[in-house]
Order: C-alpha cells, then sequence, then structure tokens
C-alpha cells in the first residue's frame, strides 16, 4: 500500500496569501480584515507579499468554521478567534507546567 | 438507505417552528462545535447536528425530509414510491447512498448540485482526524493506519459514501497538538474542484516515565540524599538509550539537570531537551547502621533547612 506523505503545520514552513485563502477556504478580503483586527499576522507585514507561518492555518480554519457555523460577521469572528487563541496559549502553558511538575511524590 | 431521526438529533419536535430549529442549532453548536467543545465525541455530534440542521432549516428539504415518513433511526428504509418523483430527479440509486448526502444534493427537483446551471467548481470537504501515538513514536516517526469514509460523485454528479483506508507516515518531529496535513487526502472536490485535505491531529499517549511540552521532555531524577549531597554519576533513560548524568555536589530538590538535545526531533531539524527534575528520595525502612549514621549526621551537622523563616517561626 502506498504511504502518503504529509507536512506540518509548523510556524518553520510559510504559506502565501493565496494558499492560506485556499486552503482555509476564506477569502483574500476577509484573510486582510482578520490581519487588520490583529487577529493574523504575516511573518513580515511590511512585505509586499505576505506569507504566514503555517501553524496559522489552524487559527483560519477555525475561523471559517465559526463564521459558517454560528453565523458569525467577521468582528465577531476576531473577537472569538481571539479568545480561542488565549485558550490555545493557556492550554499550551498549563501542559508545559504538569510537565515540569513532579508525577511521583516521594 | 439508513434512516436518520433528524428532529431527535436536534432535540425538537416534528412540529418545530423554523425560530425553535435555529435555536436549538444555536446552543447545540455552542455545545459540541470542535473548535469550542471539549466533550468526548463532540466533532461527530457536532457532524450529526450540522447535517439535521441543513436539512431542516431550509423549508424545501424539510418537506421532502417529512415525506419520507419516520423510522427508526439507522433503519433500512426506501423512500415512498412517489417522493422521487415529486423531489428527486431520477437516478439516485438509494442502496449505498447516505441520508446526509441526499439532502446535501438535494434541489427539490429542478436540477442536481453541479450538473445543472453553471457547472460551479466545489472543492472536497476538508477531513480532521486525531492520530495517538506513543512518545517512541513521535520520536522516530512512524506510520499510521487511516480509515475515512467520504462522497464520491458518480459522472452525474450523485454521491455515493466510500470507504476509504490508507497508511500515512507520520514524520519524526510529532508533538501534541500539533497537526499535519495531507493534500488532496479528504472528500474529492466536484466539477474540478480541489480535493480536500485531510487533517491529522496528533495526540502523544502519556509515558510511563517522560512528559512533553512541546518538543523539550521531562524526567524525574530521584536521587539519595548522599547523592544530592556529594554529587553522583547516574544512570539516566532517554528516548535513544540509557546515558550517564553526572549530577553535581549539592543539587537541591526540584533543580533541573538539562540533557540538551535529548528531548523530540523538530520538523525543522534540532531537538528539544531532555530535563531531569531532581527529587530527594527517603530510604522508608532504614536498617540500624543507616539509622546510627544518620543520628550522627544531626549531632555533627549545623545545617538549618529552615533558616529563612527567620523570627516568625521562632515565635
Amino acid at each position: 500500500m502506498k504511504i502518503e506523505e504529509g507536512t506540518w503545520l509548523y510556524g518553520h514552513y510559510e504559506f502565501s496569501l493565496a494558499e492560506l485563502c485556499e486552503l482555509s477556504g476564506l477569502s483574500e478580503a476577509e484573510l486582510r480584515e482578520l490581519v487588520d483586527h490583529g487577529v493574523l499576522a504575516p511573518v513580515d507585514p511590511a512585505a509586499r507579499a505576505w506569507t504566514f507561518s503555517a501553524d496559522r492555518l489552524v487559527l483560519a480554519r477555525s475561523a471559517r468554521r465559526l463564521r459558517r457555523d454560528f453565523d458569525l460577521d467577521l468582528h465577531g469572528v476576531a473577537l472569538a478567534v481571539t479568545l480561542l487563541e488565549r485558550v490555545r496559549d493557556l492550554e499550551a502553558e498549563l501542559r508545559d507546567l504538569r510537565a515540569k511538575l513532579p508525577r511521583r511524590q516521594l | 438507505m439508513k434512516y436518520k431521526d433528524y428532529y431527535a438529533v436536534m432535540g425538537v419536535d416534528r412540529k418545530a417552528s423554523a425560530e425553535e430549529i435555529k435555536q436549538a442549532y444555536r446552543r447545540l453548536a455552542r455545545k459540541y462545535h470542535p473548535d469550542v467543545s471539549k466533550e468526548p465525541g463532540a466533532e461527530e455530534k457536532f457532524k450529526e447536528v450540522g447535517e439535521a440542521y441543513e436539512t431542516l432549516k431550509d423549508p424545501e428539504k424539510r418537506a421532502a425530509y417529512d415525506r419520507l415518513g419516520s423510522h427508526r433511526p439507522g433503519q433500512e428504509f426506501r423512500p415512498p414510491p412517489d417522493w422521487e418523483k415529486q423531489f428527486g430527479d431520477g437516478g439516485f440509486s438509494f442502496e449505498d447512498l447516505d441520508l446526509g448526502d441526499l439532502f446535501s444534493h438535494f434541489s427539490g427537483g429542478r436540477s442536481r448540485a453541479g450538473t445543472g446551471g453553471g457547472k460551479i467548481r466545489v472543492p472536497g470537504e476538508d477531513y480532521e482526524v486525531t492520530a495517538h501515538i506513543s512518545l517512541e513514536d513521535a520520536y522516530r516517526g512512524t506510520e499510521v493506519d487511516l480509515e475515512l469514509e467520504v462522497p464520491e460523485y458518480d459522472e452525474q454528479g450523485f454521491p455515493r459514501r466510500v470507504r476509504r483506508a490508507f497508511k500515512a507516515r507520520i514524520p519524526k518531529g510529532a508533538t501534541d497538538g500539533q497537526r499535519l496535513r495531507l493534500p488532496g487526502k479528504g472528500g474529492k472536490g466536484l466539477n474540478g474542484g480541489r480535493d480536500g485535505d485531510l487533517y491529522l491531529n496528533i495526540a502523544l499517549h502519556p509515558h510511563r516515565l517522560f512528559r512533553a511540552s512541546g518538543h523539550d521532555l521531562y524526567l524525574d531524577l530521584p536521587l539519595a540524599p548522599w547523592e544530592a549531597v556529594l554529587g553522583a554519576s547516574v544512570q539516566v533513560p532517554t528516548l535513544a538509550g540509557s546515558v550517564r548524568l553526572k549530577v553535581p555536589p549539592g543539587t537541591r530538590a526540584g533543580q533541573q539537570l538539562r540533557l540538551a538535545g535529548r528531548g523530540l526531533p523538530k520538523p525543522q531539524g534540532g531537538e528539544g531537551d531532555l530535563f531531569a527534575i531532581v527529587q530527594i528520595a527517603v530510604p522508608t525502612a532504614a536498617s540500624e547502621r543507616e539509622r546510627a549514621l544518620f543520628k550522627e549526621l544531626t549531632e555533627v551537622s549545623a545545617f538549618n533547612p529552615r533558616g529563612h523563616f527567620g523570627e516568625e517561626a521562632a515565635k
């Protein structure tokens, strides 16, 4: 059986604006608006052609799903995604703290 | 075709108003939306709710659904003989048809999605699957067997559920919560639309010894009091086999000894670190001789571990 190869959505890889549009299902105008809202930051905002680190696709896809499934306008999406990011950051911090906590009580 | 009770899924009465259905959807979406919910099985549940709502919110689809009659969920059934004449446009094979696919392509007998009219390109659906792997697999990279049920379309644009099984490589560099994108392995696109992608969400099984945070690993390192005081050279497990670690004299509990590059490999190259967190272990059953030696230590040592309590402790 053929083995399928994938790519990590990791900060190291980058997507162009067009790729992020295609993969997330958001329009370019919507993505630009999310950048304006400060929700999504290009690697270099001053660059002529924006690129985004690959892990931003996770956020862009969440934004698309939330807009579609909750019938939100982009302002609402921006708020929800900002809160989601905070939850994810806190979960990462919690995971980090738990990893550092001794498991065995001696 | 298997029956699905969309009203039961939404928790509403068959006579519910459009507004009631919308409210039920919103309540369930907040509870089960995969981006919002932590409930087990939320994703599956939300898919059911979404499918039910797509049909019930559209008056035409709802009318057609109602005309199918009421059956037990999961029960094989065929639409009434005149149903297809009224709502379908011929050609549906109800044998291996999913009710959700039927209604997502339902057009009330005018034209099928994708065939009549402008032949709009429809991208295939993306899928998200969680792959549970061990820390060892994340370290070395691994292969996982995946099975997906996706809709495919025949030349006339009729949907059909197809079970697709394949193997996917998880390259080394995985960590908890990381996502791997498998391009084109989601649902098939329609009319030249691109195929959807499959996203693998990596979840690490808890490990007996190591705890992962990103690409760094943490390990409890118990030391005997005398090892901590005098220093020692101890054997420590890593994912690449055990290594010798030098514990400096005067090592305190809670201190982290870093083994550089002994963590998980990173996708762009390089590795995380392994941190050994020192714990001071105490023998629970001390022998006569051990007790005598500790007693001697109490008499000889001027060490006061609670010096920082200061005067408050003396009151």
